[in-house]
């Protein structure tokens, strides 16, 4: 695809049409994300798995305990940053959906594609963790309560929207079918959020809020702030691997296909 | 004229707007069977029918556990609140390890004939949002800040970065 970004006034008919656009079309530019990408990935990678390591390293052995919940308190560590990219990852996917529906970007369709194992994988973390620190701490391993159910319909939504994307022979219809069911998902994540306040929940509140201070206390909160940073990074790195993989396997079909026309062996 | 993303884009948004609102309307209409637990106002007001399974939850009212064996089995009685209303809890079996007086909790169980006190068959305790260290937690109480029995931490801003040794000392200046 060439690059008309440069030169707005000379594109031709069916190219971007504002800046935002244009914008927008620069990153939704396979080769451009591959160049971009494949240099990083490395990189990437060793970065979110030295924090992840350091971070969790510093929880669990380092970092001190609740003066109640004692040692079962440091499932914390792994817990909440991935509760956090569980529900970010479903955001970056409902952002992909609303690209590939409104500006039918390839490359968003990739990216909500290989952002959905991803974000389950996350997601069940978040719930498996969640039930082994609920059993010593609550009593229980699981309960229906509001917090809990909406995050077991996130990975439902994830499940679906995995499912959704590969069902069709036509890939095109796969993508658009997923989208609308990665958008109308998004109505969950503020249920989540906001679950514990609106109903009554056994999940506590929020420990950590934009606004208003921690109620982690300094010397626990600075692994769990490395955790989430080691999460995200390897949520990332997870994800462009997987995409730059996507469009390389793409570009393969595109290629074998083209020639089985041509009538090549 | 609208150009075909532009109409795309604003179908998107009306969509999503009925979607959030149906969504809305739906969690309304929901609302006390998403609640997990009533509160024991919530009780006293709707007066659940005797051998009708509901969940209690509030705080364990400080100084009302009586803990003793009956038939060989550990049986708890303690009041549970919610500031408003309190309501008597009967409850034999093992507690969690977090069941402590200014608890929340979630009881699991039937009210009594006579609708005086509440035959719990499961207790789940709640926490609350905040961690700290033991250290921390003995200074607040020194400090006279915070005592665990009467209920949730006090505001975070209080003590989430401030050493133990400064939230004593805050006690005396």
């Amino acid at each position: 695809m060439p690059d008309y970004t440069g030169d707005i006034d000379a594109r031709p008919i069916g190219a971007p049409q504002s800046k935002a656009g244009a914008w927008l079309h620069r990153f939704a530019n396979p080769g451009r994300f591959q160049r971009l990408v494949q240099p990083i990935l490395p990189w990437l990678t060793m970065v979110a798995f030295v924090t992840t390591v350091v971070g969790l390293v510093w929880g669990f052995f380092y970092a001190p305990a609740d003066w109640q919940q004692g040692i079962a308190s440091r499932i914390m560590y792994v817990h909440i940053p991935a509760a956090w990219v569980a529900m970010n990852g479903y955001a970056a996917l409902a952002i992909c959906s609303l690209l590939s529906i409104v500006w039918r970007h390839p490359l968003a369709d990739i990216a909500a594609k290989e952002i959905g194992p991803v974000g389950a994988g996350f997601t069940a973390l978040c719930l498996i963790s969640g039930s082994l620190w609920g059993r010593p701490e609550w009593g229980t391993y699981w309960v229906w309560d509001a917090r809990l159910t909406s995050v077991l319909i996130l990975l439902f939504l994830y499940l679906g929207h995995m499912a959704l994307i590969r069902a069709f022979d036509n890939p095109q219809h796969g993508y658009r079918a997923a989208a609308i069911l990665g958008l109308v998902g998004a109505v969950n994540l503020p249920i989540i959020v906001f679950s514990v306040y609106w109903w009554n929940t056994l999940h506590q509140g929020n420990s950590i809020s934009v606004t208003g201070p921690s109620k982690i206390y300094v010397t626990m909160l600075y692994p769990l702030i490395i955790c989430t940073v080691g999460f995200y990074l390897a949520f990332a790195a997870m994800c462009l691997g997987r995409i730059s993989s996507g469009i390389m396997e793409n570009r393969a079909r595109a290629l074998l296909l083209a020639r089985a026309e041509r009538g090549g062996a | 004229m609208m150009s075909r993303k532009t109409r795309r884009l604003w179908l998107v948004v009306a969509c999503g707007a009925g979607v959030s609102c149906a969504t809305a309307l739906m969690l309304v209409a929901f609302r006390s069977s998403l609640s997990f637990f009533l509160s024991p106002q919530e009780v006293i007001a709707k007066h659940p029918a005797p051998g009708m399974v509901f969940r209690l939850g509030g705080v364990v009212q400080a100084n009302t556990v009586v803990m003793g064996t009956r038939d060989s089995r550990p049986y708890t009685t303690f009041r549970i609140t919610d500031g408003q209303a309190s309501i008597p809890v009967v409850f034999t079996g093992v507690l969690p390890g977090l069941f402590r007086q200014g608890q929340g909790v979630v009881t699991v169980g039937t009210m009594a004939k006579g609708d005086r006190e509440f035959m719990a068959d499961t207790v789940l305790a709640k926490h609350g949002a905040s961690y700290m260290p033991a250290p921390v937690e003995q200074a607040l109480r020194k400090a006279g800040k915070w005592n665990p029995k009467f209920g949730p931490a006090p505001n975070a801003a209080t003590w989430d970065d401030k050493s133990p040794r400064t939230i004593e000392a805050d006690n005396n200046g």
